[in-house]
């Protein structure tokens, strides 16, 4: 039997009916064809499923779609920051600082990297490291990760002095 | 060098994937689509007695249960292995086959058994638990040295004693004699142990067919969607090849890994012909572990022999080579003519020889893994350097000078002949060993080291210099050693009438970055705008042929076949240039986009002649209109590819926890298009030879079971195991192909898990530890402090 819920994706709320065993992730890649999340294992690992519920990190192929009931859930397609094509920060980073190869981390790491960036706005390398933890990498060995979200950090420092 | 090459242009492609708007296999939706889930075996090895499908097919929502049985009743045999590797007695290969499904035996964990289609996956995982298989049980083998044991269980009963091939290369009496004569011998029993690729994206493959056009479509995670096309028209399904669409969009990773025809291709199409509706399967990661081609797995005794100089007299080398319970379609030639062939590696070695056996196990197939056979002769020689240098009491680089080839560049020096059938292209071994010892500061270090030393810190160093084949590879020459493809690549460059550009390459990309690369060479060749061209690769039918990425290829081969195009497509516009001119095609010269006749300032522009070539209403006399030219690319030799590494480790003596302080990696990949992708590759494939040297490896129980298939178990590295990786480079040429480049996809994976290795028993060195199997675990390192190696 499904069961209602209401979430808030992107900005944008949906009431809809899910199975009880519904994937969070599923919810997002099936339903609402939002296929920037991806799923890499099994297990809760590889964080390519990363997402942001209420702003913080969270692997979205280990919650329940009715356990995101009256959340609020960003995904990689809701970073842009006027929602029109403008790149946010770490996405911008990723792009200058070669932080990508194959893409299928990406919004994982992104997903990661910005709720690290919400609570400390100058993180060391070591503390970058440490926030990736949760998120596998297979192509760029970190390196330039690292690289752009140091690079997001310095420019969101940037943007909020000036701001 | 343009406006383009050697500039660190930002990626083209990356924008889809910071915006999640990639298009991976598992993103796609087709109307009417069903779930396809495989019912695999829970067990190595294991009679079938039969296969009970009711329960399951009974299931609301499921469509349809297939068992092996139904596709052998097909007539369907199996996927095809592309290389062949004769006894040497000749012999041929013994090649059993490699069921899409398995009808009677299952020969290793993970073989698939039956397949469920439901219209949700949800209902094809439930339905599988329905499906009922009766297995008997059969005792199994998962180490290649079990497996060669007198009354060991066969993994196929037609193959005697498990093995596929053996095989040898050298100067067998030559080396032997030179080992006998040396003043010194360096042994060491090595295992490179098995690893596994992991992609981060599981393999995915849809297939659909249409009957109303006869026409199947393949959606996969595929490194080469020409070849797969080719091999389930001409070898497994038998299909008409005008009639296969193969697809592959963006793929997340491949390694090596999504190189090889997967039986899973072959199913989605098989069931798909049947039902009439679109059937998608997507791995789990826990399939992905099982069934995914594993990589190296070699058991090795190595001796080098040395005079009382110092220098190297021969080289003789004893490989057993776990080929899993199939043969996968490169299987055959990695433990070969992709290891065997580079045992030379950068010294002047007089005598080699080498011996392989391959061999079956009851266990995951084993295929090219980044760097594919390299790894492994690197690791053997540069375990072997370290090693000798220690017991010869000389510093591991003066060791290394000494006996490294004179540099010569393939030009006006001839290429190097090896004792092992290559010739390489050009090298300077001194140059790049020398620039990393610079960038290190190798005196300082050293100093730095006595210190650790004396303060009771188990600081190691570890080096590593290497060469490796890229560029695979002359047609004639793979095809003569077994090769049952051509490796040429192919490239289609079609000048729109608005003077844009459209590529299609024959070239995967899978996260090299191809769409800039490429571009980059097409833009310069032509002085345009980048934004004015386009890279298509990935669909057969956009792209009319192509091999396919792998073996670090795609620029020399792939690359050069554009250049091919782009040459004919200049030499056309100059007819239309000096048409339009009022002049002769020999009098014209190609700059900054525009044709100018020598001498003068008369010139007309690309988009100019473009339009004309597509409007020729004044256009010169006999010449075929259009601007549109493909090139197939046969290169005349490998690459080579080579470089030096040198690790810095400290051990921690309290956990035997091996930290990385400094990596330093100085490569010669030859001309360099994009420094920033290169620099990248080299970064990626640092981590994952540090991956193989300090964390990864799969472990098989007596039972043969997987006991470490997932992320929970397997440990790869993560973000906080690594450094910053300090990376330069040196530029010598390739000499044979129009771009000087020998490719970069692979050398960081073939030369830093030796680097690290080194480094660890060069600062267990104080307990006279020479060797530890890989991975070097905290434990493992632990034990060997307390001499319980």
């Amino acid at each position: 039997m499904n069961v209602p819920i209401n979430v808030t994706v992107n900005g944008k709320s949906y009431s809809e009916e899910v199975s009880p065993r519904l994937l969070l992730v599923q919810f997002l890649r099936e339903n609402l064809r939002l296929t920037g999340t991806h799923v890499g294992c099994d297990t809760s690992n590889c964080g390519a499923c990363t997402i942001l519920i209420d702003g913080k990190a969270t692997k979205s192929c280990t919650l329940l779609a009715v356990q995101a009931d009256g959340t609020e859930v960003k995904t990689i397609e809701g970073m842009s920051p006027d929602g029109n094509g403008t790149l946010h920060p770490l996405q911008e980073g990723f792009a200058e600082k070669h932080g990508l190869q194959c893409g299928f981390c990406t919004p994982g790491m992104i997903m990661a990297a910005s709720d690290l960036l919400s609570h400390n706005s100058d993180p060391s390398e070591s503390e970058i490291r440490h926030a990736l933890e949760g998120n596998f990498c297979r192509c760029t060995g970190y390196h330039n990760i690292v690289k752009s979200i140091q690079y997001a950090a310095e420019k969101m420092k940037k943007e909020v002095s000036h701001g | 060098m343009g406006n383009y090459i050697g500039q660190s242009v930002k990626r083209v492609e990356d924008k889809r994937f910071i915006t999640g708007k990639g298009k991976y296999t598992d993103d796609l939706v087709l109307p009417a689509m069903t779930y396809a889930y495989i019912v695999r075996s829970p067990y190595a090895h294991a009679k079938i007695n039969g296969v009970d499908i009711s329960k399951a097919a009974a299931m609301d929502g499921v469509v349809k249960v297939y068992t092996g049985k139904d596709i052998a009743d097909s007539g369907v045999g199996g996927v095809p292995c592309g290389w062949q590797v004769n006894f040497k007695n000749g012999e041929t290969m013994k090649e059993p086959p490699h069921p899409i499904l398995v009808a009677n035996k299952v020969r290793h964990l993970g073989d698939g058994v039956a397949v469920v289609i439901a219209e949700s996956i949800e209902i094809a995982k439930d339905a599988a638990e329905l499906v009922e298989v009766d297995y008997d049980v059969l005792d199994s083998v998962a180490k290649v040295t079990d497996a060669l044991k007198e009354g060991a269980p066969l993994v196929h009963e037609d193959v005697p004693g498990n093995v596929a091939f053996d095989w040898e290369l050298g100067d067998k009496g030559a080396t032997d004699a030179a080992m006998a004569g040396a003043h010194h011998v360096t042994t060491l029993d090595l295992v490179n142990q098995r690893v596994i690729p992991n992609a981060i994206e599981p393999r995915s493959a849809i297939g659909d067919f249409d009957g109303s056009k006869g026409k199947y479509t393949l959606y996969t995670s595929t490194q080469n969607p020409h070849l797969i096309r080719l091999l389930l028209s001409a070898f497994v399904l038998g299909l008409p090849e005008h009639k296969v669409h193969v697809v592959s969009y963006d793929v997340g990773g491949g390694f090596g890994s999504k190189i090889f025809h997967y039986i899973e291709e072959a199913l989605v199409i098989w069931c798909s012909q049947r039902l009439g509706r679109p059937v998608k399967w997507t791995a789990e990661r826990s399939e992905s572990f099982m069934t995914d081609c594993h990589g190296r797995d070699h058991v090795t005794k190595a001796e080098m022999g040395f005079d009382s100089e110092g220098n190297v007299v021969g080289l003789r080398v004893k490989t057993l080579a776990n080929l899993g319970a199939y043969l996968s379609t490169f299987a055959p030639a990695v433990p070969t003519y992709l290891y065997g062939t580079l045992l030379q590696g950068l010294y002047t070695t007089p005598a080699i020889h080498v011996d392989v056996t391959g061999v079956f196990s009851h266990t995951t197939a084993v295929d090219a893994y980044r760097g594919a056979g390299r790894p492994e002769a690197t690791f053997l020689l540069e375990r072997l350097m370290d090693t000798a240098s220690r017991e010869l009491n000389m510093d591991p680089t003066e060791l290394r000078l000494k006996n490294f080839i004179p540099p010569f560049d393939g030009v006006e020096q001839e290429g190097y002949q090896t004792q092992v059938a290559l010739q390489y292209d050009s090298g300077n071994y001194h140059g790049v060993l020398q620039k990393a010892l610079d960038m290190i500061d190798y005196e300082s270090l050293k100093k730095e080291q006595a210190e650790a030393r004396s303060q009771g810190r188990l600081m190691g160093i570890g080096f590593s210099t290497y060469i490796e084949a890229c560029g695979i590879a002359p047609s004639a020459v793979v095809g003569a050693l077994g090769a049952r493809a051509g490796l040429f690549e192919s490239a289609q460059v079609r000048v729109q009438p608005t003077g844009k550009v459209s590529v299609y390459s024959g070239s995967h990309s899978h996260g090299q970055g191809h769409e800039t690369t490429f571009a980059q060479v097409v833009a310069d060749k032509f002085g345009i705008p980048l934004e004015d061209v386009e890279i298509v690769h990935g669909d057969s039918e956009s792209v009319a042929f192509g091999m396919g990425t792998y073996g670090s290829r795609s620029l020399a081969v792939g690359g050069s076949a554009i250049v091919k195009s782009i040459e004919k497509v200049l030499e056309k516009g100059a007819k239309i240039a000096a048409h339009l001119l009022e002049s002769t095609p020999e009098d014209l010269e190609y700059g900054e986009g525009k044709w100018t006749v020598k001498g003068t300032d008369k010139s007309i522009g690309f988009g100019d002649v473009s339009l004309t070539a597509y409007v020729p209403h004044n256009y010169p006399e006999g010449l075929e209109p259009g601007l549109d030219f493909s090139s197939f690319y046969d290169p005349a030799n490998f690459t080579y590819p080579f470089g030096a590494h040198i690790c810095v480790v400290e051990i921690d003596k309290e956990t035997g926890k091996v930290e990385i302080k400094r990596f330093v990696a100085c490569d010669d990949v030859g001309n360099v298009i994009n420094p920033m992708i290169v620099d990248g590759q080299i970064h990626g494939g640092i981590a994952q030879g540090i991956g193989q040297a300090l964390f990864e490896g799969a472990m098989y129980d007596e039972y043969g079971q997987l006991i470490n298939g997932s992320y929970m178990d397997y440990t790869m590295p993560r973000a906080d195991d690594l450094p910053m990786f300090e990376v330069d480079r040196q530029v010598t040429p390739c000499p044979h192909n129009p771009l000087g480049v020998k490719g970069a996809g692979e050398a960081g994976t073939i030369a830093s898990t030796p680097a690290v290795v080194n480094a660890v028993m060069d600062a267990l060195s104080p307990y006279g530890v020479k060797d530890l199997t890989m991975p070097l675990s905290p434990e493992k390192v632990w034990l060997a402090m307390q001499g319980e190696q």
